[in-house]
């Protein structure tokens, strides 16, 4: 594996299982424990707030700010674009907190090419806002909300994620 | 500023704390989840939709409101031929870039630069969607 900067990783404690070890080889620590605190974010905000802190609506809710169109400007959007804008600076925040604290290897540059980021991030704006939500709201919120809905769309994205990233590896396009 | 985006700052803090704990900001980690090789990322979605679960299925049976007023929000969501058209879509995008909406704005925090690319992609995508689709 190219990227070992993952804490707590060390000695994986199941060392020796190979089929194990061969589906995890970073461990299972980081994995489990980054998504315990992610879950307690989340949680803090709907304990005193009763809002679900979810990603994708960032991006419609943000470009109420600069479009007219009627739908950006929205009743709900217009009311939820300031507190989204500041959930999407902690998480930049956040994450920042952990590179100059516990990140071994400190700052990060991915080696994936523009092209895959800029036609990918297209697709996942369109994407994420035509089925209204992401990882973390169908994901998080809805997996959690015990929602079937988001079960669906869950299974969907990641089995195309899986199949996209496959094809791509396949015709030779690293990482 | 209200004491809401202070704490919806702070969570968010933590969001992002974990996401970068869990490898998320870097599209190398999520690449290889995709490609079969590292299935954590299984892991992190399952602990935290977990936590999450607890906090959203007992906490309002113990408060009556949130602690700061207002109401707990139910989830809605009607399952439709866009929520899976759109969940293809994200997954094409999601499996070429290795980004996501929460991990774009992570890989940020974490000095990864060239998810602006991306991040200006999702904001065009969201901007076609809502301008040509609704």
């Amino acid at each position: 594996m190219y990227i070992l900067n993952i804490t707590f990783n060390e000695k994986p404690y199941f060392k020796g299982n190979l089929i194990i070890y061969s589906m995890f080889p970073l461990g299972f620590y980081p994995y489990i424990i980054g998504g315990i605190i992610i879950g307690v974010g989340v949680s803090i905000i709907y304990i005193a707030t009763g809002l679900h802190a979810t990603q994708s609506s960032f991006f419609d809710t943000t470009l109420s700010f600069f479009s007219k169109r009627p739908y950006f400007l929205q009743k709900q959007y217009l009311d939820s674009r300031g507190w989204r804008l500041t959930f999407a600076l902690g998480v930049l925040l956040g994450a920042f907190l952990y590179t100059i604290t516990l990140a071994t290897e400190g700052f990060f540059t991915t080696s994936v090419e523009w092209w895959r980021l800029a036609i990918g991030g297209f697709l996942v704006g369109f994407g994420t806002r035509l089925s209204k939500g992401c990882t973390s709201g169908h994901g998080i919120s809805g997996l959690a909300s015990l929602s079937t809905t988001s079960l669906f769309a869950v299974i969907t994205f990641i089995t195309v994620g899986i199949l996209t990233a496959l094809f791509v590896q396949n015709l030779g396009v690293l990482p | 500023m209200k004491i809401k985006h202070v704490i919806v700052f702070i969570g968010g803090i933590f969001f992002g704390f974990g996401l970068a704990f869990g490898g998320m900001a870097k599209q190398e980690i999520v690449l290889s989840f995709l490609q079969l090789k590292d299935l954590g990322l299984l892991l992190l979605l399952g602990g935290s939709a977990a936590v999450t679960a607890v906090t959203i299925n007992v906490i309002p049976k113990i408060l009556k409101k949130p602690v700061l007023g207002g109401v707990f929000k139910k989830r809605k969501r009607t399952l439709t031929q866009r929520t899976i058209i759109g969940a293809i879509i994200f997954g094409v995008g999601w499996g070429l870039s290795g980004l996501c909406p929460g991990s774009a704005m992570a890989s940020l925090g974490v000095g990864n630069l060239p998810s602006l690319i991306g991040i200006g992609g999702m904001f065009l995508g969201a901007y076609i969607m809502g301008r040509y689709f609704t």
